[in-house]
C-alpha cells in the first residue's frame, strides 16, 4: 500500500514540476515573440510578411497540428480506461499528424531558403525563422518522446507510470498546440495583409 | 575535422602561459594525489554519482571556493595593473588581457561564485528545514550540478584553448558580434552560461517543487522556515528570468554561428534590443542572489538573539514584492539609453521603490535584535558587517536610481563601487555566514571562532579599503575598465588604496583557509555533540550532526512556526513511534555524462566541430531515453537497518 501511495506522491511531484518547466518554456517563447515584434518591420529591404508567407498551405499545417493535440487528448482519455487499442491507434494517428505538419514546415522553409530568403537577409526573417523553428524543434523532441513511448502500447497491459508518461506528453503537445495559435495569429495572420 | 581549432590557440604571453600552468598543474596536482590515495573509486562512488543533495552541496561548494579563487586572482592583478598603470608606466597588462580579465572576473563571481554558493547552501539545508529526505527531484539535482560544473569546466578551458571574451560580463554587442569579436572569446562565454544557465533553470523547477510538495505535515506555507520563502521567491525568479538568458545568449550565437542579424547594426539588426533582453534576466539575476542571502540572516539574526524574528509576515510580503518589483526595474541600467524622460521616471520610480520592501528587512532584523540576548558567535558578526555594508550600497543605489544623477554616473567606477557594495557586501557575506552557520550540521564539528572573528575584519576592512576609494574615483570621473590613465588626474593614490584592499581581502580569504585547516585539526574539540551546536529553532538542528544520509529516521510533523524551539521548550517527548523503511534514490553516473556530453556540445560549437556537436546531442537523447526506459528505481533502507544506525548515532552523543 505504502508503495502506491508514494507512487501518487510521486506521479503529483513530476505533474507539478512539469507544469514549471511548460511556464519557463512558456517565457522562452514570450521572449521570442517580443523579438519577432520588435524586428518585424527591420526587412532592410528584403521581403516583408506578406510577400513570402501561404496563407492556404500555412492554415493546412495548423489545421494538421490541432488535429493532433485532438487525437492525443482522446488517447490520454482512452488510456486512462484502459482501451489500450484504440489509445494506440490514436497516438498513431498523433504521430503521423505531428510529422506531416513538421514536413509541411521543412518544405516551407526549404522553399523560402530557395527563393533567396534565408534568415541572413533581414532581421525580420532571422526573427522570423528564428520563433517558427524553435516551435519545430519542440515539435521534434515531442515526435522523439512520442517514438519513445509509444511500444508501451503494444502491450496487453499498460501501468501508471505510463500513463502519467503519457498525461505528461500530453501537455507538452498541448502546449505547442497554444504555442503554434499564437505563432499562426501573431506572424501568419497579422503578417499577410491581404486578409 | 577539428574546425577553428589548432596549435595557434595554445597560449604564448608569459601571463597567459603562467594561468595556463597553474591550471593544469592544480588538476595534475588533484588527479596525483587522489591516486597516491587510492581514493578514485571512493570518489566516484561516494560523491560524484552520489545524489544526495547535502553531497551535491558540499561539491557546489568546493566548486565555487576553487572559483573564488580563481576570480580573487583576477581582481588582484586587475587592482595591481591599475595602481601602477599611471602616464609613462603602461603596467604589465595588454589592453586586451585586461579586457578578457574583467570579463572573466564578472562572469565567475556571478555565475561560478555566487550562484554555486547559492545552490550549494540551498542543498545543504533546505531539505532538513523542511523536514524532508531529499529534494524533489534527485537526479535532476546531479543534472543541475554537473551541467553547472561543464560551464565551469569551459570558462577556464579558455584558459588553455584559444581565449576569453574580452566584451565584458554581459557583452553588449556589436561588440560581441563577429565584427568586433571574431575570435572564440565571446563563444567561450556563450556556451558556459548556457550550459550553466539550463542547469540553474532546472534546480529552479526542482527546488520549487520540493518546497511545495515536500514539506513536513503539519508545515503550512506561513508556518515555513524564512530562508524556504526566500528560497521560494528566488527560484521563482529563476524560472521566469532564466528561459530570458537561454533566448538571448541563444540569439547572439545564431548571429555569430549561423549569420542572422538579431543584433547587428546592419540588416535591420537591433543591439539595443539585447541590452533590453539581457537586462531583463540580469535584473532579477541580482534578487536570485540576494533574497536567499536575506533568509540566511533571518536565520541568523533570530536564532543569535534567543527570539523569534520580528514581523515574519512583512518578511514574507517583502520578499514577495521585491521579487515582482525586480521585474520592472531593468531599464536603470540604461538610463543613458535615451528612451525619452518619461520612461526614465518610471523606471527611476521603480527602483526607488525597492528600497523599501528592503528597508523593512533590515528594520525587521534590527527589531529582531532589539532586548534579545544576542551571542556573538561568528555568523552573527558577519551579520553586523553586512548591515553596515549593504546600507551604504542601498544608499548608492538610490543615489543612481535617480536618472538625472546616473547620467553622471553611468559606468563609472561608482557604479563598480556600488554593485560590489551589493554583491560583496550582501551576497557574499549572507552566504559565508550561512555556511558557517550550517558548517556544523552538514561536517559535525563547528569552525574555530577567534580565527573566524579576524576573518571577518579581513574581508571587512579589505572591501572598505578596496570600494570606498572607487567611489571617490567615480565621481572625479574615473570610468570603469580602464587599464591606464594619465597622470595628471591624481588618482593614482586611490587606485593604490583599493589595491591594498584587495590585498586585505585575499588576506581574509587566507585565513579562512586556515580556519578550515585549524577546525579540522581540532574537530574532536570543536564538536557538536547533541545536533543543536546554537540553540537553533528550526527542524534541521533536530537531526543529529553530522546529518545521516537519510536526513530524519522518522519524518517530523510541524505546529509551530519555529518548531524545533517550540519542543525545546515545552520537552515534548522523542517521537516514540516505531521505524519505517526508508526509500532512497540510486546512485548513477548519467548526470556526468549528461553533463560532459553537453559540456562537449559546447567546446564544439565554441570550435565549430560540427561532428562532435551532432553527436553529443545524440549523446545526450539517448542517455535520457535510456534512463526513461532502463528505470534504476529505488534502494530501499530497513526499518532495523535505521533503528541500529540511530542508535549508534546516540551511543556516540552520549560518550
Amino acid at each position: 500500500m505504502s508503495h502506491t501511495l508514494a507512487s501518487t506522491q510521486n506521479s503529483s511531484k513530476v505533474q507539478l514540476g512539469f507544469w514549471i518547466y511548460l511556464m519557463t518554456d512558456c517565457i522562452l517563447f514570450a521572449t521570442l515573440f517580443a523579438v519577432y515584434a520588435v524586428l518585424r518591420n527591420n526587412t532592410a529591404g528584403g521581403p516583408s510578411a506578406s510577400d513570402i508567407f501561404d496563407m492556404p498551405f500555412i492554415l493546412v499545417e495548423t489545421l494538421l497540428l490541432l488535429a493532433s493535440s485532438f487525437t492525443a487528448g482522446i488517447a490520454l482519455l482512452a488510456a486512462k480506461k484502459s482501451m489500450i487499442s484504440l489509445a494506440r491507434k490514436l497516438l498513431i494517428a498523433t504521430l503521423v499528424l505531428g510529422v506531416s505538419f513538421l514536413a509541411m514546415e521543412l518544405y516551407e522553409f526549404i522553399k523560402m531558403y530557395n527563393e533567396g530568403h534565408s534568415w541572413r537577409e533581414s532581421a525580420f526573417l532571422s526573427a522570423y525563422f528564428t520563433l517558427v523553428a524553435t516551435h519545430g524543434l519542440h515539435i521534434t523532441a515531442g515526435i522523439i518522446w512520442l517514438l519513445v513511448l509509444l511500444p508501451k502500447f503494444f502491450r496487453s497491459k499498460i501501468d501508471s507510470l505510463t500513463i502519467s508518461r503519457l498525461t505528461l506528453f500530453s501537455m507538452f503537445w498541448h502546449f505547442l498546440d497554444v504555442v503554434w495559435i499564437f505563432i499562426f495569429t501573431v506572424v501568419y495572420l497579422i503578417g499577410d495583409k491581404t486578409l | 575535422m577539428l574546425g577553428k581549432l589548432n596549435l595557434d590557440a595554445l597560449p604564448y604571453d608569459p601571463i597567459a602561459i603562467g594561468g595556463a600552468i597553474s591550471l593544469i598543474g592544480g588538476t595534475i596536482g588533484i588527479a596525483a594525489l587522489l591516486t597516491y590515495k587510492k581514493r578514485w573509486g571512493w570518489l566516484y562512488k561516494e560523491w560524484l554519482t552520489s545524489l544526495d543533495a547535502k553531497k551535491i552541496g558540499i561539491m557546489y561548494i568546493v566548486v565555487a571556493t576553487l572559483m573564488l579563487l580563481r576570480g580573487l586572482m583576477d581582481a588582484a592583478m586587475l587592482r595591481g595593473q591599475t595602481a601602477i598603470a599611471s602616464g609613462e608606466n603602461s603596467g604589465y597588462l595588454t589592453s586586451d588581457h585586461f579586457q578578457q580579465m574583467f570579463s572573466a572576473h564578472g562572469t565567475i563571481m556571478i555565475f561560478f561564485v555566487a550562484m554555486g554558493l547559492m545552490f550549494g547552501l540551498i542543498n545543504l539545508v533546505l531539505p532538513l528545514m523542511l523536514g524532508a529526505r531529499d529534494v524533489a527531484f534527485p537526479f535532476l539535482n546531479s543534472v543541475s550540478f554537473w551541467l553547472f560544473f561543464a560551464g565551469m569546466a569551459l570558462v577556464n578551458t579558455s584558459l588553455i584553448i584559444g581565449e576569453f571574451s574580452a566584451a565584458g560580463w554581459l557583452a553588449y554587442p556589436p561588440l560581441s558580434g563577429l565584427e568586433y569579436s571574431p575570435g572564440v572569446g565571446v563563444d567561450y562565454w556563450i556556451w558556459s552560461l548556457q550550459i550553466a544557465g539550463i542547469g540553474s533553470l532546472l534546480s529552479g523547477i526542482n527546488f520549487i517543487t520540493t518546497i511545495l510538495k515536500m514539506r513536513a505535515p503539519g508545515m503550512t506555507l506561513m508556518k515555513m522556515p524564512i530562508f524556504a520563502w526566500s528560497v521560494l521567491t528566488s527560484m521563482m525568479l529563476v524560472v521566469t528570468a532564466f528561459p530570458v538568458l537561454t533566448v538571448t545568449l541563444g540569439l547572439l550565437s545564431l548571429d555569430r554561428l549561423l549569420g542572422t542579424n538579431f543584433f547587428t547594426t546592419t540588416l535591420g539588426g537591433d543591439p539595443m534590443m539585447y541590452v533590453n533582453l539581457i537586462w531583463a534576466w540580469g535584473h532579477p539575476e541580482v534578487y536570485i542572489l540576494i533574497l536567499p542571502a536575506f533568509g540566511i540572516f533571518s536565520e541568523i539574526v533570530a536564532t543569535f538573539s534567543r527570539k523569534r524574528l520580528f514581523g515574519y509576515k512583512s518578511m514574507v510580503i517583502a520578499l514577495l514584492a521585491i521579487a515582482v518589483l525586480s521585474y520592472i526595474v531593468w531599464l536603470h541600467h540604461f538610463f543613458t539609453m535615451g528612451a525619452g524622460p518619461n520612461v526614465n521616471a518610471f523606471f527611476g520610480i521603480m527602483t526607488m521603490i525597492i528600497a523599501i520592501p528592503t528597508g523593512v528587512k533590515v528594520f525587521n532584523w534590527l527589531f529582531t535584535m532589539y532586548r534579545g540576548s544576542i551571542d556573538f558567535k561568528n555568523p552573527m558578526i558577519w551579520f553586523l558587517g553586512f548591515v553596515m555594508t549593504f546600507t551604504i550600497g542601498g544608499m548608492t543605489g538610490v543615489m543612481m536610481s535617480v536618472p538625472a544623477i546616473d547620467f553622471q554616473m553611468h559606468n563609472s567606477m561608482f557604479l563598480v563601487a556600488h554593485f560590489h557594495n551589493m554583491i560583496i557586501g550582501g551576497v557574499v557575506f549572507g552566504y559565508i555566514a550561512g555556511f558557517i552557520y550550517w558548517f556544523p550540521k552538514i561536517f559535525g564539528f563547528r569552525l574555530h571562532e577567534k580565527l573566524g572573528t579576524y576573518v571577518v575584519g579581513a574581508w571587512l576592512i579589505g572591501f572598505l579599503l578596496a570600494f570606498l576609494p572607487l567611489y571617490i574615483l567615480g565621481l572625479k570621473g574615473a570610468t570603469r575598465r580602464l587599464d591606464h590613465y594619465d597622470s595628471s588626474l591624481g588618482w593614482q593614490w586611490l587606485f593604490i588604496i583599493s589595491a591594498i584592499g584587495v590585498g586585505v581581502i585575499l588576506l581574509g580569504v587566507g585565513l579562512q583557509l586556515l580556519q578550515l585547516y585549524v577546525s579540522i585539526k581540532q574537530r574532536h574539540k570543536l564538536r557538536d555533540t547533541n545536533g543543536d551546536p546554537w540553540n537553533g529553532r528550526t527542524l534541521e538542528w533536530s537531526t543529529p550532526s553530522p546529518a545521516p544520509f537519510y536526513n530524519f529516521a522518522k519524518l517530523p510533523s510541524v505546529t509551530h512556526r519555529d518548531e524545533f524551539w517550540e519542543r525545546k521548550r515545552s520537552k515534548s517527548k522523542p517521537d516514540a513511534s516505531p521505524y519505517e523503511d526508508i526509500e532512497l534514490p540510486r546512485n548513477t553516473p548519467d548526470g556526468i555524462i549528461i553533463a560532459g556530453m553537453a559540456g562537449a556540445v559546447g567546446f564544439a560549437l565554441i570550435w565549430h566541430i560540427w561532428w562532435l556537436a551532432a553527436l553529443g546531442l545524440i549523446g545526450c537523447i539517448v542517455i535520457l531515453i535510456r534512463r526513461s526506459i532502463i528505470n534504476p528505481g529505488e534502494i530501499i533502507i530497513p526499518a532495523a537497518a535505521i533503528k541500529a544506525y540511530e542508535n549508534q548515532l546516540l551511543k556516540r552523543t552520549r560518550s
